[in-house]
This record gives structure tokens, C-alpha cells and sequence, in this order.
């Protein structure tokens, strides 16, 4: 199933967000949105998900969703977005409960979530006791258990520090690997966008209007931090974003 | 002699820095509440035997304990005791369910919210014990105005915690069910309802001390039993023993009520630090 977004624009009032967004997003593959702040990258991905209508064009879906897929368009939040009281295997639960699933079925899925994110051991733990790499983990887990058919993620290590990042940049390289996903990838961090991205989007400020699409070639196992290409890839997107980041910067944001 | 790091900075120009945190931080001391209660009673029956404090004025804790101890021989405490606890419970629950139904409305509903917020604004502060005649009215001199009255009187800050409670519930948690297609009824009942829970909680406790006060009010009026009426006996026979005795019951009264509530906050607030 691919998505195609066309003649996107969005306004909050007379405060036009996006304007003339068209962008394909294949699947497969994982498309990552970079911007500076305020250029509505953020709310392209509500668009995207169906959790806001756009003021103009549409968001198209090409083919059927996958038919194991219980909610083919699947958001993974910043802030995590998970019940504090609900333990890691309640979280995960809560997003397959409504679905017409038999209790193995429900149980089974459980399981191989959990495993494929490495928190079987802390199922029964709630959420307070977790540290942030580990709670985005639990959302990652609840995410994969509806087998969506693309990952909407809305910047979902930025509230992470470097190091817990960096491992779950790995985790998420990991899970790509052994069976591709498509998502649609929105970040602030430029290292994330080359490590994680096939193509990269760059937006301009707001009015958020599509500046280039990046394509970067290097398969993803095989991305380093300390690659020579994609140091020279993260440099030029940054030249794409300077000028539009300093102005956006000096705006005044009464938004 | 060696030189320790002691001695080091024990030299010219060296000091400690001077520690300037702490404090703000209330932790739990044991017992000493327990302490202060007894401590005031004993000096009140000290106050009282050496004639410091004046019979007619207080009478002495051991003579309220006296006034206590005939109510339960008697076998008057249970009954008294138990006709209070009932229109406690049955108007405070009653009040409390209806209060949740309709600020869950008001919660959820922008029609409700347009139609009964500014009607609850209008209510809220009418004091009930002033419409006890009309209650007595409506609902007849017998249990109908005492229940009521106490219905009347939680169902509002009810409404006004429970809508509350649902306003400050995480939007993002809410468009997190939305996007997962969770059904309305789900998103209520498992995203808003836990979410508001601490909110609901603590406006039982301030509702439960508001059906107390609005107890004994009701049973100044045309009760047999019930403590309420047993104080006011008390009070127009100027038996001030008994008097003392009754309050201290009403006391009892809300500890247990607030410790109940205690109890059902740590079992659904679990979640919580």
C-alpha cells in the first residue's frame, strides 16, 4: 500500500501552515520530514493519519491495506502517549481489545511484540517505572501489534537523550532489517534523517512548501555514524535548512 | 607529617561552602498526631480537676467518656449510629452517582456543557440547609428531606470535580485512542474515566465532609435517632456532657470516612508515584 499526498495546504485560521504539498510515500521505505520548527511537518502527519482534515487536497491511499493489518495508518507519539495505569502488556492490549481477535490470537501477539522489542521481562511494570527509551519502546511494541501498514512517527526519539537515541535508532535500523515497514518519519535532527531516511524531505518555514526530496542510497544496515557520505548528505541538507531555520527563528510566534 | 586532605583545606582561604538546601520537603512523622490528641485531652482533664476550667463551661473529657459509656449501655449509640450512617450513605452515594452522570455529560457533551454549567453555577452556592423546609415539603418530615438534602449537597461539587477531572484528562492520550481506532465508548471508558479518577477521588473527600455538615443539619429537623438529633437534645437540655459526646462521634464519623477514601485511593491510584 503506498500513500500519495496531493495539493496538501492547511491553515489554523488566517495562519496558512502548508501550502501545495505533493509527495509520494513508498512503500517500503522510510520517508523522513525535516523542517524548521513551525513549518507544520507535525501537523502534515496528523493530516496524514486522518486525525485532522486539510483545508485543501486530499491524502490518498493506493492499493489495499495488507488484510492482517488491524490499523493500517499507525501513529508512534513523542511524548509516548501511554496510560500510566496501565502496565507495558495493558498498553500493548489496549490497542488490540477492540478488535475482533480470539483471546490466543490476542495473547500471541503479546508475546512477539514484546520479544521483538526486548521488553518480555517487563510486561507486568508500569510506565512511572520505565525510563524514557523504554516507555518509546512500549509504544513502538503497541505499534507493531496492529501490523500497520505505515508508521506515522511525530519526532519519536526528540524527547530521548543521545545515548538512549543512538540505541534506539539501532533498535528501529534492527526491526527494518528483518521486515521492512513503511513510515513516514518526522524530525527536527538531521543524524536521524540520514540514518533512518531513503529519502528525506526538507521543508521550508511556514508556510511549510516542500524545498527538495533527498534520496540517500546507502542500505540501512550498513549506515554509520561516522560514514564520510552521510556526513556529506547531513552537511548539505543543513545548507538546504539554514537560512529557512534562521528565519524562522526571528519570526514572532503568536501562532 | 602527612598531609590529609583535612588539613588541606583547613588552610588559608579555604572553607566550606555553606550548605543552604533542604527544607520544603514534608515527610510522614508517626505517632505524632496521635500525640497531640492526647496531649490536649490531658490537659483539658488536668484543666478541668483543678478547676481551671469551669463545669459549666466544658465539662471534663472523662465526664463526656461517662455521658459516652451510658449511650452504649443504653444500647441508644447503635441506634442513633446506624440511622446516621444510612442517610449518609444512601444520600451521598446517590448524590455522588448522580453528580457523575451529569458532569461526564458536561464532560463529553458540548450541548450538555452549554445547557447545565451556567444551571450548576446558579445552584452550587444555594446553601441547602436553607431549602430543608421546601425539601420537607416535597419529599415529606421523614427520610425523604433528611436524604435529599445530602443528595443535593454533594451532586453538585460532584459535577463541578467530575467535569473538571475530564477536562484535564491528556489530549494527546485521547487522539493516541483516536488514532489506534479505539471505539468512543472504549476512549471513555478505559482513556477518560481512569484519567479523570484522581480528580473524582479527591472531590468524594471534600463531598463526604459537605454530607456530614448537611447531616447533622437535616436531623435538627424532626429526627428520633440519629446523631444529629441526639446533639441537639443535648444542646436544649444544656447537657453539655452529651453535647461533647455526640461531636466527638461526628469526629470519629468523618476519620473513618476520610480513611475509607484513603484506602480507595491507594487501591485505584496504584499507578501513581
Amino acid at each position: 500500500m503506498d500513500l500519495r499526498l496531493e495539493g496538501i495546504s492547511h491553515n489554523y485560521g488566517s495562519l496558512k501552515v502548508l501550502e501545495g504539498i505533493n509527495l509520494a510515500i513508498e512503500h517500503g521505505k522510510i520517508l523522513c520530514v525535516v523542517g524548521p520548527s513551525g513549518c507544520g511537518k507535525s501537523t502534515l502527519l496528523r493530516l496524514i493519519g486522518g486525525l485532522e482534515r486539510p483545508s485543501a487536497g486530499q491524502v490518498m491511499q493506493i492499493g489495499e491495506a495488507p488484510s492482517d493489518s488491524l490499523n493500517p495508518l499507525t501513529y508512534i507519539f513523542q511524548d509516548f502517549a501511554l496510560l500510566p495505569w496501565r502496565t507495558v502488556a495493558g498498553n500493548v492490549n489496549l490497542v488490540l481489545e477492540d478488535q475482533k481477535l480470539s483471546r490466543q490470537r490476542r495473547k500471541d501477539i503479546l508475546e512477539n511484540v514484546l520479544e521483538r522489542t526486548k521488553l518480555s521481562d517487563f510486561a507486568d511494570a508500569l510506565p512511572r517505572q520505565l525510563s524514557g527509551g523504554m516507555k518509546q519502546r512500549v509504544a513502538i511494541a503497541r505499534a507493531l501489534a496492529v501490523s500497520p501498514a505505515v508508521f506515522l512517527m511525530d519526532e519519536p526519539l526528540s524527547a530521548l537523550d543521545s545515548q538512549t537515541r543512538e540505541l534506539l535508532i539501532e533498535d528501529l535500523v534492527d526491526l527494518w532489517t528483518r521486515e521492512p515497514f513503511t513510515a513516514v518519519y518526522v524530525t527536527h535532527n538531521l543524524a536521524e534523517a540520514v540514518r533512518l531516511g531513503h529519502s528525506v524531505a526538507v521543508f521550508s518555514r511556514r508556510p511549510g512548501q516542500i524545498r527538495q526530496v533527498v534520496k540517500i542510497g546507502t542500505p540501512l544496515a550498513d549506515r554509520k555514524v561516522t560514514d564520510p557520505e552521510l556526513i556529506d548528505r547531513q552537511d548539505y541538507l543543513w545548507r538546504l535548512m539554514k537560512d529557512e531555520a534562521l528565519a524562522a527563528d526571528l519570526e514572532l510566534s503568536d501562532a | 607529617m602527612p598531609k590529609t586532605p583535612t588539613s588541606q583545606s583547613k588552610s588559608a582561604n579555604a572553607e566550606t561552602v555553606a550548605f543552604r538546601g533542604g527544607g520544603f520537603a514534608p515527610r510522614p512523622i508517626g505517632l505524632v498526631g496521635a500525640m497531640v490528641f492526647v496531649f490536649l485531652i490531658a490537659f483539658w482533664e488536668w484543666g478541668s480537676r483543678v478547676g481551671w476550667i469551669s463545669q459549666l463551661v466544658l465539662p471534663a473529657p472523662s465526664e463526656a467518656f461517662a455521658a459516652f459509656q451510658e449511650l452504649v449501655v443504653s444500647g441508644l449509640l447503635w441506634k442513633h449510629v446506624s440511622a446516621s450512617v444510612t442517610r449518609l450513605v444512601t444520600g451521598w452515594i446517590s448524590g455522588t452517582v448522580l453528580g457523575l452522570l451529569v458532569g461526564l455529560s458536561i464532560g463529553l457533551f458540548s450541548l450538555a456543557r452549554a445547557g447545565l454549567v451556567p444551571l450548576v453555577s446558579a445552584m452550587f452556592p444555594i446553601p441547602k440547609i436553607a431549602m430543608l423546609p421546601l425539601f420537607i415539603i416535597w419529599f415529606g418530615i421523614g427520610e425523604g428531606s433528611k436524604v435529599a438534602t445530602i443528595l443535593f449537597g454533594t451532586f453538585f461539587p460532584t459535577i463541578i470535580t467530575v467535569y473538571g477531572g475530564v477536562d484535564n484528562v491528556d489530549r494527546n492520550l485521547i487522539r493516541m485512542g483516536q488514532s489506534f481506532g479505539l471505539t468512543w465508548f472504549s476512549i471513555v471508558r478505559k482513556i477518560i474515566i481512569p484519567g479523570a479518577l484522581p480528580a473524582i477521588l479527591s472531590g468524594a473527600r471534600i463531598s463526604a465532609s459537605i454530607a456530614i455538615i448537611l447531616l447533622v443539619a437535616a436531623e435538627m429537623i424532626g429526627a428520633e435517632f440519629g446523631i444529629g438529633a441526639y446533639i441537639l437534645l443535648a444542646g436544649s437540655l444544656m447537657a453539655t456532657d452529651q453535647l461533647i459526646a455526640g461531636v466527638a462521634l461526628l469526629s470519629m464519623l468523618g476519620l473513618t470516612v476520610g480513611w475509607l477514601i484513603g484506602k480507595a485511593e491507594k487501591y485505584f491510584l496504584n499507578w501513581r508515584a
